[in-house]
């Protein structure tokens, strides 16, 4: 089981180590360091590091790498996503998972950390049963613990914890009851030079917002569950009435949870929202290349697309451009090489272009690749898959609750080769 | 108002002023105080000094300043642990309170206390707890039982907590089965063969029920216990299979994939044609597509995973090529596994569009990747033959683009397929020759060597193409120089007319000119086979070579097996067996995969059968690793093959049978012998009784030779002496001294930091020396030296370190390395650490030994003003392992004849005069006698060091 962590941030120092079993001398992670060394990239680190007699199994989130230390076999994948699972909890509790955040609520990482894992073991990592063992910092609670001397320390055993529903408190209240469900879509896919689509998937999630007085019992139901065939559920989620009959049946967390996601993959057709024209060339021998990108909208109901940002490594041989964006603006970074054009909203009647020239070092021969064309959009108010949820029903509470959802479709890894 | 308040201390008296605030009398300012403290602790500071006033503040009714002061006693227990006593009352009281957090809080954290002196007061308290009515209680304690077994092995089995562990697998409270499972099987690892887990299908319902409704962790430590079970037959497997099945959606990737694990390994029992085995096929499918799309450190384990599902089981992905396309910001991690599994899953149907993908790679930045792209297009022709053509096409275009490394990466591979498909694509040899010129890595160079050798007959050029490379023969790597080597011979052989010269050239280099002995060997071979028989030559050189096959990439049945069986470990990350490279894991068992049902399955997979079917019918193609091996040896020489593990007892049980029968007869002769004692006249024990001086007196000598065996007197330790000023290290004193203690030899140190930052990270090194001391093990400094600290080390010394004689001879010089430099230094140890415990001569080998030793070894010393009579001496030398042979009293003068061993076998007698009977002549007189002369000198140093302490 999990035997150490040690938090290092990205200039190398372990800013806090924290040991469930006999204590790991820091210098174990001098491997890691080695390996950090080694990698090109900070996240080019491998995950799992062996030592001569530990092995350093490490995510990188926000920075901060998290490396956990252990000695015996256990499946790697219940340490990472534990260790994901850590850096959830402190941006609950934080806002921020950073090393200043982690510094100043040092007290409240320890007692959480001690909490979340017993002798390697997971204890409690659902966020609703932590928060009510050790209560968030805010401001006004430090001030009012200064003046009363109470704790940010549960006394009492959360009640969730060992009931047939761990993830639901009791005796929750709200005035206004409400549930919010946002049906969030990324579209992951590579399209080659000629625009055609090598591959396309949809990476959807539902994230849900409950503030429910009570024990609600939910349905949802969707009107075109057969798109659903590759699905991840909460742990809430009646596993049986989803077989039998394709509704989404629980008792929800309270708050903020990820309900479900789903994958829907490469065999289905994904439609793919807009389409990229480009030009970019280098002649032999000459100093100058040119380069032209035009972006326009394909495939999209009728919705606005938005927020587009296109974004290209252009290589080494590059020294400078000189394009003219047609709205927006664009930057080029001459050290890393990294052209950004920020274009915003894209207009069906008058499409974004940017337009110029690429200054090559002289005298170089033409370079060796092609830049690859990475896109980030949003699409408001619709889900690419086509999926749509059917209704909402309440049961086992007596109060009409506001319902809503909303739709989103983003960009996920979205590339255009050239 | 932060934590980060906790750490801005840093005045003098900071301790001091901790410990004043930890007395107070206000609650709140003692949580603070508290809280200072525990933040010291996380950034390394030793805050050790404040423990009995931590522990003070445990009595509270406040929640958290207990928890605070827990989190302190659990990292500094081990370093304290006589104070550590003090806390275990409030343990026990708390273990005892009505709310079932506190009991489970303190039930937990002493278990983490890890001190031995605690334990004992812990199986008292942990023993209500696993009875607790409280589950949350229950479940906590079941962990504690792992910790404590961690700590101390015995005493759990001692006090049955692994029985009432194991009647925890049938609580009522799911939280609770997961639990004790995850312990059991934690114990169960370090003791592989004790049966903890026995599953039985009543507990594999129990553990399936649970399953459904305990936390995500616990589902992966059941499953993960599931897939050591094996089902009696297809129709239970089915039936587990149906129940895990759901786990599939599960939105912890950890989960998903022990469900995996259990789904592969119990298929295999299932008969092909069954409906449920293609559905079950078809389901594992997507969720092993959706977890590559999770975050890029769960997806390289996952690919590490689905490398060796596709192996085993190429169906489940044929048709998800796609998902392993390779997106150009992955981590190049992830883009190399991809990669992999791209060619596993290549086939005529998907060619295509895998060469289309791969030519783009080979167009990226990354360097390695590009390479092992260009690999891949090589390995994906031998793989499909249809596709060979295309391969070595998309090969010429990317020869074409003149990226050098391209280049030769490409011009490797076409080697592999010249041997796969021969006589074949020999066409392309002229574009290869174009880029002779911009091969400059040895493999590249080797490959187009071999080329041109093998295709010599078709190559106009091809004495012109090798001789070119022949000028600059002694700078080539050896891989490059014994191809040419053979090239040259194979042209020769080829077209013996024009090549001659060429030929000598290319011999003569190898065998006058060149030092390599593989070379200089391959070249006198091809050099008497041509001479003596060139038809024979032809012959070897030219034989038909065996075709490659894309089977060398795969990984060997068997073991494809057992990994198969440890899906979503660490094993499954390295391909390699747990017992490869897992540590403290003592005679890890081989998991195997459960044979299927039916015999007409048999043929379909010989290896599955022939792995459960019986170890005497080996399959040729299969070679078993050592360990199977030793398993099967095993097997064959128990007559039943099922009673491997109920082996050990049962020999125990004899062992027991022979002794209980022994001690019987024993007993019933002695009664026997008694009785006829009696009644005859008295043996033996009278008669020593008679004779009660003679036998007195010799048990007197015997005891005063033999000396103090029992006596506590021991080696003579000097004091410690500063080996290494603070002056000369940065701020870092050493000093320290040698001991032998019970055979051992230990170096004692002394560490003080003596400089304002703490000191880490430290190791130790000796130089090679007389005796070969070295370290028998690392410096043991676990926790910082903080400023003005000291700490006591021993470190264990072996005699088995490399051997250098030094000036003077018992030098020994040390290196120490910290976090801040590497310091040198050098001392002196006394001799006597190498004196051996069996170092007493025979008496008549020592008379022998002296004699022999020729008399200009002998060395005369007086040890001056020590005022000990001739039994005190001998007493004393023998705690430093000094043993006197003989004694002889000549004129009032005890002459002590004694033997010493040194640790590398070289005997050193001596004879040691004492004036017994003059108190004012206090001078000893020594004389030494050794075949090695140079350790005399140093020998008397250790008497005169010995006798006057």
């Amino acid at each position: 089981m999990i035997h150490s962590l040690f938090l290092v941030n990205a200039s190398g120092d372990i800013f806090l180590e924290k040991h469930w079993k006999s204590v790991v001398s820091r210098s174990v992670c001098d491997y890691f360091f080695e390996a950090q060394e080694r990698a090109t990239e900070p996240e080019n680190v491998p995950p799992v590091i062996p030592t001569p007699h530990h092995y350093l199994i490490n995510v990188l989130r926000h920075r901060i790498y998290f490396v956990a230390v252990i000695q015996s076999e256990v499946p790697p994948l219940f340490v990472i996503e534990f260790l994901h699972r850590v850096v959830d909890t402190f941006q609950d509790y934080f806002g921020v998972c950073t090393e200043a955040a982690i510094k100043d609520n040092v007290v409240v990482v320890y007692e959480l950390l001690e909490e979340m894992l017993d002798n390697g073991f997971p204890l409690a990592t659902e966020s609703n049963i932590l928060k009510e063992l050790i209560k968030p910092p805010t401001i006004l609670r430090t001030v009012v613990n200064t003046i009363t001397g109470s704790t940010n320390v549960g006394e009492q055993l959360p009640t969730g914890q060992l009931s047939v529903v761990p993830w639901r408190r009791t005796g929750v209240k709200y005035t206004n009851n409400e549930a919010y469900f946002d049906v969030v879509e990324e579209i992951d896919a590579i399209i080659d030079k000629s625009g055609s689509t090598i591959t396309a998937e949809i990476q959807g999630v539902i994230d849900a917002c409950v503030k429910l007085t009570g024990m609600p019992d939910l349905t949802l139901s969707f009107m075109n569950p057969r798109l659903l065939d590759d699905v991840s559920f909460h742990p809430c989620v009646r596993f049986k009435r989803w077989e039998a009959e394709r509704i989404l049946s629980f008792i929800p967390p309270d708050g903020n949870f990820r309900l479900l996601s789903y994958h829907v993959s490469s065999q289905n057709l994904v439609a793919i929202p807009v389409y990229v024209k480009h030009n970019i060339t280098f002649r032999e021998g000459s100093s100058q290349g040119r380069f032209e990108l035009t972006l326009g909208p394909k495939q999209t109901m009728g919705k606005a697309v938005e927020s587009v940002l296109v974004t290209s490594q252009l290589p080494r041989g590059v020294l400078n451009t000189n394009l003219t964006p047609s709205q927006g603006t664009y930057t080029f970074d001459p050290v890393t090489k990294l052209l950004s054009w920020d274009v915003g909203k894209i207009n069906p009647q008058k499409l974004p272009s940017l337009k110029g020239s690429m200054c090559l070092q002289a005298g170089a021969s033409k370079p060796d690749e092609n830049p690859t064309i990475n896109i980030q959009f949003k699409i408001q108010q619709m889900a690419i898959s086509g999926l749509k949820v059917n209704r909402l029903d309440m049961y086992g509470e007596k109060y009409k609750p506001f319902k809503g959802i909303k739709y989103m479709t983003k960009a996920g890894k979205f590339q255009v080769r050239t | 108002m932060t934590d980060s308040k906790y750490f801005t201390t840093t005045k003098k008296g900071e301790i001091f002023e901790l410990k004043a605030e930890l007395n107070s009398d206000k609650k709140e300012k003692k949580k603070e105080a508290v809280k200072k403290v525990i933040a010291s602790m996380t950034v390394g500071k030793d805050v050790s000094a404040l423990f009995p006033d931590v522990v003070n503040c445990m009595q509270t009714d406040n929640l958290e300043l207990k928890k605070l002061v827990y989190l302190y006693l659990m990292n500094y227990a081990k370093s304290q642990p006589d104070m550590a006593i003090m806390a275990v009352n409030t343990f026990v009281k708390d273990c005892e309170d009505p709310n079932p957090l506190i009991r489970a809080l303190a039930v937990r954290t002493m278990g983490c206390i890890r001190v031995d002196k605690i334990t004992e007061y812990l199986c008292e308290p942990l023993r209500k707890c696993l009875k607790d009515e409280d589950p949350y209680v229950r479940k906590t304690a079941a962990v504690c039982v792992a910790k404590l077994h961690d700590i101390n092995a015995q005493l759990v089995e001692d006090q049955g907590f692994l029985d009432t562990l194991k009647d925890l697998i049938s609580d009522s409270n799911p939280m609770v089965v997961a639990n004790a499972v995850a312990a059991l099987s934690e114990i169960a690892e370090s003791h592989p063969n004790s049966n903890l887990l026995d599953l039985n299908p009543q507990t594999i319902n129990k553990l399936l029920t649970a399953l459904n409704e305990c936390t995500e962790w616990g589902q992966i430590f059941i499953l993960d216990c599931l897939a050591n079970y094996t089902p009696r037959d297809d129709r239970e497997s089915q039936s587990i299979c149906e129940r895990v099945t759901p786990r599939l959606s599960h939105a912890n990737s950890a989960v998903v994939l022990s469900a995996v694990k259990v789904l592969m390994k119990f298929m295999e029992m299932l008969p092909k044609d069954l409906d449920y085995y293609g559905t079950l096929l078809k389901k594992l499918a997507p969720p092993l597509v959706t977890l590559l799309s999770a975050e890029p450190e769960l997806q390289y384990v996952a690919l590490r995973n689905i490398n060796l599902i596709v192996q085993k089981r190429p169906e489940i992905l044929k048709h998800e090529m796609k998902v392993f396309f390779v997106k150009y910001n992955d981590p190049i991690y992830v883009k190399l596994e991809k990669l992999d599994i791209m060619i596993r899953l290549a086939s005529q149907a998907n060619i295509a569009q895998v060469l289309a993908e791969l030519k783009e790679y080979a167009t990226e930045v990354d360097v390695d990747f590009v390479r092992k792209a260009v690999r891949a297009i090589g390995r994906c022709a031998i793989k499909v033959e249809q596709s060979a053509e295309r391969c070595v096409s998309t090969l010429l275009d990317l020869i074409q683009t003149k990226v050098n490394y391209v280049v030769q990466e490409a011009i490797v591979v076409i080697k592999d397929i010249f041997r796969k498909y021969p006589n074949k694509y020999e066409s392309v040899i002229a574009t290869l020759c174009e880029n002779l010129d911009s091969l400059d890595e040895p493999e590249a160079r080797a490959a187009m060597i071999w080329i041109v050798g093998e295709y010599a007959e078709r190559i106009d050029n091809a004495d012109e193409l090798l001789e070119s490379f022949l000028e600059g023969f002694h700078d080539e790597s050896t891989q490059v120089q014994l191809q040419l080597l053979t090239a040259i011979v194979k042209l020769f052989l080829k077209k013996p007319t024009e090549t001659q010269e060429l030929v000598q050239q290319v011999l003569s280099l190898a065998t006058q000119d060149s030092d390599n002995p593989d070379l200089r060997d391959r070249g006198y071979i091809y050099w008497r086979l041509l001479s003596t028989d060139p038809v024979a030559a032809k012959e070897v050189v030219l034989a038909e070579k065996p075709l490659i096959s894309e089977e060398t990439d795969l990984i060997e049945p068997t073991l494809l097996e057992e990994l198969i069986c440890h899906i979503g470990t660490l094993a499954s990350v390295y391909h390699k067996p747990p017992s490869a490279f897992v540590e403290g894991s003592r005679g890890v068992q081989h998991k195997r995969l459960p044979a299927r049902a039916g015999s007409g399955e048999s043929t379909d997979s010989p290896d599955v059968s022939q792995s459960v079917g019986g170890a005497t019918e080996a399959a040729p193609t299969v070679i078993p690793s050592q360990g199977d091996l030793l398993g099967d040896l095993l097997n064959l020489d128990l007559a039943p093959p099922a009673a491997g593990p109920t082996v050990p007892p049962s020999m125990q049980l004899g062992a027991m049978d022979l002794l209980g029968g022994g001690l019987d007869s024993l007993m019933g002769d002695d009664s026997e012998a008694m009785g006829a004692g009696l009644g005859s006249t008295p043996a033996v024990m009278p008669t020593s009784l008679g004779a009660p001086p003679v036998v007195g007196g010799g048990l007197g000598d015997l005891f005063d030779l033999g000396g103090s065996v029992g006596m506590p007197a021991g080696a003579y330790v000097p004091p410690k002496s500063v080996w290494l000023p603070a002056m000369k290290a940065k701020g870092l004193e050493i000093s320290g001294t040698f001991a032998r203690r019970s055979g051992v030899i230990q170096m004692e140190l002394s560490l003080t930091n003596k400089a304002m930052s703490v000191m880490t990270d430290f190791a130790i090194q000796f130089n090679r020396n007389s005796f070969g001391l070295a370290p028998a093990g690392p410096l043991q400094v676990l926790t910082p030296l903080s400023p003005n600290q000291t700490i006591e080390v021993s470190l264990p010394l072996s005699t088995s370190g490399p051997v250098m004689k030094m000036e003077p001879l018992n030098n020994l010089q040390v290196a120490v390395k910290n976090n801040i430099d590497v310091f040198y230094f050098s001392c002196q140890y006394p001799i006597s650490l190498l004196f051996v415990e069996d170092g007493k001569m025979e008496r008549q080998v020592f008379l022998a030994t002296w004699k022999d030793i020729p008399n200009d070894n002998e060395a005369q010393f007086v040890i001056k003003d020590c005022h000990l009579n001739s039994d005190a001496a001998s007493s004393k030398l023998q705690g430093s392992n000094i043993f006197t042979i003989a004694k002889r009293t000549v004129d009032n003068q005890d002459m002590l004849y004694q033997s010493i061993k040194l640790t590398n076998g070289i005997w050193v007698l001596t004879e040691l005069r004492v004036q017994g009977g003059n108190p004012s002549y206090t001078d000893l007189e020594l004389s030494v006698k050794c075949r090695a002369s140079e350790v005399s000198q140093f020998v008397y140093q250790c008497y005169e060091l010995v006798l006057k302490n």
